[in-house]
């Protein structure tokens, strides 16, 4: 497409910068050049020898030749590019210009400097002067205040600074993903509003995300608006649960994420941001927030945002995508519902029958100790832990049907009144053992350090189809 | 220079819905009673409706599938065109 500019149809062009010493090199050189049009980034009385010098300190014919280097020098024939070159070459120059003998002393070639459109002061503006009119979210001009403050006075903060979602940021978080930026990914509980990609990319920006972030969040964001996962409920519950994610496949090793020592902890980018970006658009799209629809009587410091990877590469099992359905190799997201993690030490056991006891006794404190089935539970099981089933030869089924085994609970221990507590199940309501957590209700992920004899607990919430369920969903058609 | 900010929430005002002003009177006024299906609501649904009756009154019940989940609309919908007032109560 011929840029709306007034660069001839025919001829020579070169754009250059006073502050480049190749182009302050070449001077002599353009002024040999007969009908060559200059255009200058940053003075346009540069060059002074050359009659004529077209001003480009706007930058609109540098940005509509997409100017990397200057010098560069281009030739035009019937209003289309032909040929260009960029730096100081020779041989180059004399074959784009047809022009024998340029530059007698110069040295046959230098490299030329960046243009000024990639400066940081200027790469913003131009970024937004380019292609902000994709943009379609509501433009909120501040004069006099701080841009975080005024974030936190408009609602827009889980109670941590947010990023200022500036259009140059938005800009380049969209570039993410191939997605148009009005493209509605999900309808949003509790309000039931749309989330276009952009709206997103906006509430990925407030929470900190990279732009490669940016499908692993979409994917998030997709899995937690499904009826099955039900974040209406988990928002609008006493219980103390918020939405989690977990990440297999390729992309968390690409982003960076953390499956390793504190997986579940501070420090890493990907892990403390995408979980806070959806949680932010839960608030901020959703319109779900604290003390409203959210009811929760205690919450959990999770619910700022709770994210992290599955460790495959050092897992003795299939992948937790795997387990559910997806192809190894699939990039996933796992959204489940979450309480705080709690561990689950043993140090002694060395046969998988006596660990495999020792975490069903602490997924039994899921809820109530007295209480089964109606609450889900993900259990992260610690390398050192995992390699004792490993060495067993204890595959992810056999694991998960012994731990449903161990997790069978004698009624006569959950009665109301037994051990001396009122809670519990009504009497002679079950005559067989009952299971602790429904089929599907325990979900069994590979993650943490490889020192410490742990495992971690993370309760769910009610389960099943009239509460929340696991829902996990591709990243790569986010890409 | 201004800053500029994009929006990050869903740009719509939430809809301020007046209240319907509350019945002087329960004289021929279609009632109904909704449980939101937690544990024992049906035991003060079940008083309540007792001492409706007392005054003469019989009334409607309803219950959602579940608590953990909105209302589905086709209920809400039947509510709306069978009641005129309508008591939602949860036990615990």
């Amino acid at each position: 497409m011929r840029p709306a500019t007034d660069l001839p149809r025919d001829g020579l062009v070169a754009v250059v910068k006073q502050d480049c010493p190749t182009c302050r090199l070449v001077e002599p050189v353009l002024a040999q050049l007969d009908g060559v049009s200059v255009y200058s980034q940053d003075d346009p009385a540069f060059p002074a020898s050359v009659a004529g010098v077209r001003d480009d300190t706007a930058l609109d014919v540098s940005v509509a030749l997409d100017i990397r280097t200057v010098p560069t020098l281009l030739r035009f024939a019937d209003g289309g590019e032909v040929g260009r070159t960029e730096g100081w070459l020779r041989g180059a120059w004399e074959e784009l210009s047809g022009v024998a003998g340029l530059g007698e002393g110069l040295p046959d070639h230098r490299p030329g400097c960046g243009s000024r459109t990639a400066d940081p002061e200027v790469a913003d503006e131009l970024l937004v002067r380019t292609r902000g009119e994709t943009l379609r979210s509501r433009r909120i001009e501040l004069a006099l205040e701080d841009e975080i403050e005024a974030a936190y006075e408009r609602g827009w903060s889980d109670g941590l600074p947010v990023v200022p979602p500036t259009p140059a940021r938005v800009l380049r978080m969209l570039d993410g993903t191939s997605h148009a930026p009005a493209e509605v990914v999900a309808v949003v509980p509790p309000n039931l509003a749309e989330a276009t990609v952009e709206k997103v990319a906006v509430n990925a920006v407030l929470a900190g995300c990279r732009p490669e972030h940016l499908p692993v969040v979409l994917a998030a964001v997709e899995a937690a608006c499904t009826t099955e996962f039900n974040a209406h409920g988990l928002l609008a519950t006493t219980y103390a649960v918020g939405p989690a994610i977990v990440v297999n496949g390729p992309v968390a090793r690409e982003i960076g994420m953390n499956a390793g020592g504190n997986a579940l902890g501070q420090g890493n980018r990907a892990n403390s941001t995408i979980g806070r970006a959806l949680q932010l658009l839960i608030r901020n799209v959703g319109g779900g927030r604290p003390g409203e629809v959210d009811r929760a009587a205690l919450g959990h410091p999770g619910k700022v945002g709770f994210c992290f990877a599955e460790d495959e590469a050092g897992s003795p099992w299939e992948p937790l995508s795997v387990a559910r359905g997806l192809a190894p190799g699939t990039s996933a997201v796992t959204v489940f519902a979450a309480e705080g993690p709690r561990h689950i030490a043993d140090q002694v056991s060395r046969t998988p029958g006596s660990l495999v006891r020792s975490l069903a006794a602490g997924l039994r404190g899921v809820y109530h100790p007295k209480v089964p089935t109606g609450f889900d539970a993900t259990l992260v099981v610690c390398p050192e832990h995992a390699r004792v089933f490993a060495d067993a030869g204890w595959d992810r089924t056999r694991f998960e049907a012994e731990l449903a085994e161990a997790l069978l609970l004698d009624p006569d221990e959950l009665e109301r009144g037994a051990g001396g507590i009122e809670e519990g199940i009504p009497a002679g309501g079950e005559t067989g053992r009952v299971p602790k957590f429904r089929p599907g209700g325990l979900l069994v992920v590979h993650a943490g350090g490889g020192a410490g004899k742990f495992s971690t607990v993370i309760g769910g919430w009610a389960g099943g189809p009239r509460g929340s369920q696991p829902v996990t969903r591709e990243v790569d058609r986010w890409r | 220079m201004a800053v500029i900010l994009l929006d990050p929430t869903d740009e719509r005002a939430p809809a301020e819905r007046a209240p319907l002003p509350r019945p002087v009177s329960l004289d021929g006024v279609r009632v109904g009673l909704l449980d939101i299906s937690k544990p024992r609501g049906e035991v003060f649904l079940d008083r309540l409706q007792e001492l409706l009756a007392e005054r003469g009154l019989t009334v409607r019940r309803y219950a959602k599938p579940t608590y953990t989940k909105p209302m589905p609309p086709d209920l809400r919908r039947e509510i709306a065109a069978e009641c005129d007032v309508v008591i939602e109560a949860l036990a615990d």
